[in-house]
């Protein structure tokens, strides 16, 4: 008889942390691969496909780089929300309503002013709105109890339809020929591209900026310390004298804030004007928990995370194209990808033994 | 006027038969200590299978079945990661329905836009089907409508009355005593996760052979989440979860409804989202301790431990 014992692991290393990580992401492209078999696609070319798609051409890279930028950026913020336990799943909504924020900056003041005063104003715009979307779970949360997880997904959709309202009813351009958007943002409010590319660099440079930060704040300070007692400890942390309300407010406005920056480098540097919410964002707020998850919630590994998720991405783009999958398929992916995360979390939290018996 | 009363009130009945289902699961999960968050995915594997199985065999109630079978099968990886492994919920959830829509939208994509000719005639209950105006809201319903309120009520006697019912709530409250009690907590755990995936699924399955008839990838529509939110509004208590079910029903009738006087549809699409926020907030204000949910929800139970 086979016994299975399992006993807690303590002295878990950050190599050991790496090493797990990888070992899980291999064998979710082995349960990939399976999937895709089953499908009927050749599994070793649909892969080929999805990493040649997106890191085998300068061409791809580009794009993988592009959509890096809005991951990493909510990413890093999830980092510090998910630390303290607060599961911040409207990341979505926040991104969005920092593109409205921009956009209405923009729009109003874009024309007056040079590019060195409005760049940096619709990005304090954006973060703002983020801000104001992210705090309003964290008051409903730490005032009245209710469960974030359902404020920020009602906030999700809340504001996706104010959007839309915006768009279709006051906000139409008159260039749009009655379709529905914005006008464009003036030229002074647009954001630089690396040339050859959709590459806005100021917003890559702000999200690896953030990145630092976030680690430093986490880390080094006493808030991010905090933070961390509210997630891990919540009694330890009352009977310390945390402020909770406190807390709750700056994690969610640094949180909202990031995916608000992340909805105007979507405005500013990709579209350029306010469309649907579908076109501004295609799901980035959730492939973004991937991206916290996989970076193990550290701020700085979102930066290779993130573009490893920007990477499937635009590979699942490639595969849809070039064998007719659903756009689904990259669900399929990322879902697989984050069960095999957790369950790589348990073995490197265990120890487990098998112990042959003669019973 | 009459007419248009008595159709609206009809159409949130058959609009909130879904949610009833999918919220009445879900109750009986988090009552266990477990929140999935895969409703949304479960439920859209639910219609994608319900919709495959009826178009091919021509028998709705083969579709059914089906669903709910791939349902409980399909939750079995959140039941996995969240008891055997003392996983993340919420992470667990979330890849579970991600996996949902994604293995739905691939099975899927060969059905889409194709409608199905088979209908499922509504039941007029005899005599009470006559009764002015409820007869026509209340009595002359599609069997999925009597079927959720059915499941809703035997829910609730399952879970207040009966032995197996109060094992599961005592192992969302203090797994730790039920456990010496001699309750298997993992077990009871798997099959609450695994009922409620059932019930998602059978949402579903409504969504796409019932209510519209086809197959859609995304036709969900967010459901999944009210349904969550809904079990949070219902207290965890199914038969609650009736009257909460349609009058979200109605939240989304009255949409089409207040379209033609003028006022921004995309304004009225919030109107489900705004209204679970706000009779949360009203629930916490008027009584914060109600809100309480099961103590254990969420907390991975590890056995001998302290």
């Amino acid at each position: 008889m086979i016994k299975i014992k399992t006993t807690d692991r303590y002295n878990i290393t950050a190599l050991k942390s790496f090493m797990t990580n990888i070992l899980s992401l291999l064998a979710a492209l082995v349960m990939i691969s399976i999937i895709f078999l089953i499908a009927g696609v050749n599994p070793i070319y649909a892969i080929t496909e999805i990493f040649s798609g997106s890191f085998g051409s300068l061409y791809g890279f580009k794009e993988t780089l592009t959509k890096a930028i809005p991951l990493i950026l909510i990413g890093t913020g999830l980092t510090l929300a998910f630390r303290a336990k607060f599961w911040n799943i409207g990341a979505e909504g926040q991104m969005l309503m920092g593109a409205i924020f921009a956009t209405w900056t923009g729009l109003t003041f874009g024309e007056a002013l040079p590019s060195y005063i409005i760049v940096p104003l619709i990005f304090l715009a954006g973060f703002i709105g983020g801000a104001v979307w992210g705090i309003i779970p964290a008051i409903l949360k730490i005032k009245y109890s209710i469960n974030e997880v359902i404020s920020t997904l009602m906030l999700n959709y809340i504001c996706a339809e104010f959007l839309t309202m915006l768009i279709v009813g006051p906000w139409k351009g008159k260039t749009r020929f009655g379709f529905p958007g914005t006008n464009n943002l003036p030229d002074s409010a647009i954001l630089g591209l690396i040339p050859g590319s959709r590459i806005h660099y100021a917003t890559l440079i702000l999200a690896l900026i953030c990145a630092i930060v976030l680690c430093v704040i986490i880390y080094k300070t006493r808030f991010g310390y905090e933070a961390r007692v509210v997630g891990e400890n919540p009694d330890a942390g009352r009977y310390a004298g945390i402020n909770f309300l406190k807390t709750g407010l700056i994690l969610m406005v640094i949180s909202g804030g990031l995916a608000g920056f992340a909805g105007v480098g979507e405005v500013a540097g990709i579209h350029h004007y306010l469309g649907y919410p579908a076109s501004i964002s295609s799901g980035y707020g959730f492939t973004a928990i991937i991206v916290a998850w996989l970076a193990k919630l550290n701020p700085l590994y979102t930066v290779i995370s993130g573009i490893f998720f920007a990477g499937i991405l635009v590979g699942g783009d490639a595969i849809q194209i070039s064998l007719g999958l659903p756009a689904a398929t990259v669900q399929i992916v990322n879902g697989t990808l984050l069960i095999f995360l957790i369950m790589g979390d348990y073995f490197l939290n265990h120890k487990i033994t098998l112990r042959f018996s003669n019973k | 006027m009459e007419d248009i009363i008595i159709l609206t009130l009809h159409r949130a009945m058959v609009a909130g038969t879904p949610l009833l289902l999918a919220t009445t699961g879900e109750v009986i999960c988090e009552r266990s200590g477990i929140l999935n968050l895969g409703v949304e995915g479960v439920m859209a594997m639910g219609a994608v299978v319900a919709f495959i199985v009826t178009m091919t065999t021509g028998h709705p109630w083969l579709g059914v079945l089906a669903a709910i079978a791939t349902g409980m099968i399909f939750s079995i990886i959140h039941a996995f990661a969240s008891v055997t492994l003392q996983a993340n919920q919420v992470v667990s959830g979330l890849a579970l329905t991600m996996l949902g829509l994604g293995f739905s939208g691939m099975l899927g994509k060969p059905y889409v836009g194709k409608p199905l000719s088979i209908k499922m005639e509504d039941w007029v209950i005899p005599w009470l089907s006559d009764i002015p105006w409820l007869g026509k809201i209340l009595f002359t319903q599609g069997p999925f409508f009597y079927l959720a309120i059915f499941l809703a009520l035997i829910s609730w006697f399952f879970l207040e009355r009966t032995r197996l019912g109060i094992q599961i709530r005592s192992t969302g409250e203090n797994p730790k005593a039920a456990e010496t009690q001699g309750v298997n907590v993992s077990r009871l755990r798997y099959l609450s996760v695994l009922i409620g995936g059932g019930f998602s699924a059978l949402a579903g399955a409504h969504l796409s052979i019932s209510y519209s008839k086809s197959w859609i990838e995304g036709m969900t529509a967010g459901r999944g989440w009210i349904a969550i939110a809904l079990t949070i509004f219902a207290l965890w208590n199914p038969g609650r979860a009736i009257w909460a079910a349609f009058l979200f029903g109605g939240f989304f009738v009255v949409q089409y409804l207040l379209q033609p006087l003028g006022i921004s549809p995309s304004f009225l699409a919030m109107l489900p989202y705004i209204a679970t926020l706000l009779i949360l907030l009203l629930i916490s204000l008027k009584d914060p301790r109600k809100l309480n949910a099961p103590a254990m929800l969420a907390e991975p139970y590890k056995r001998g431990e302290r």
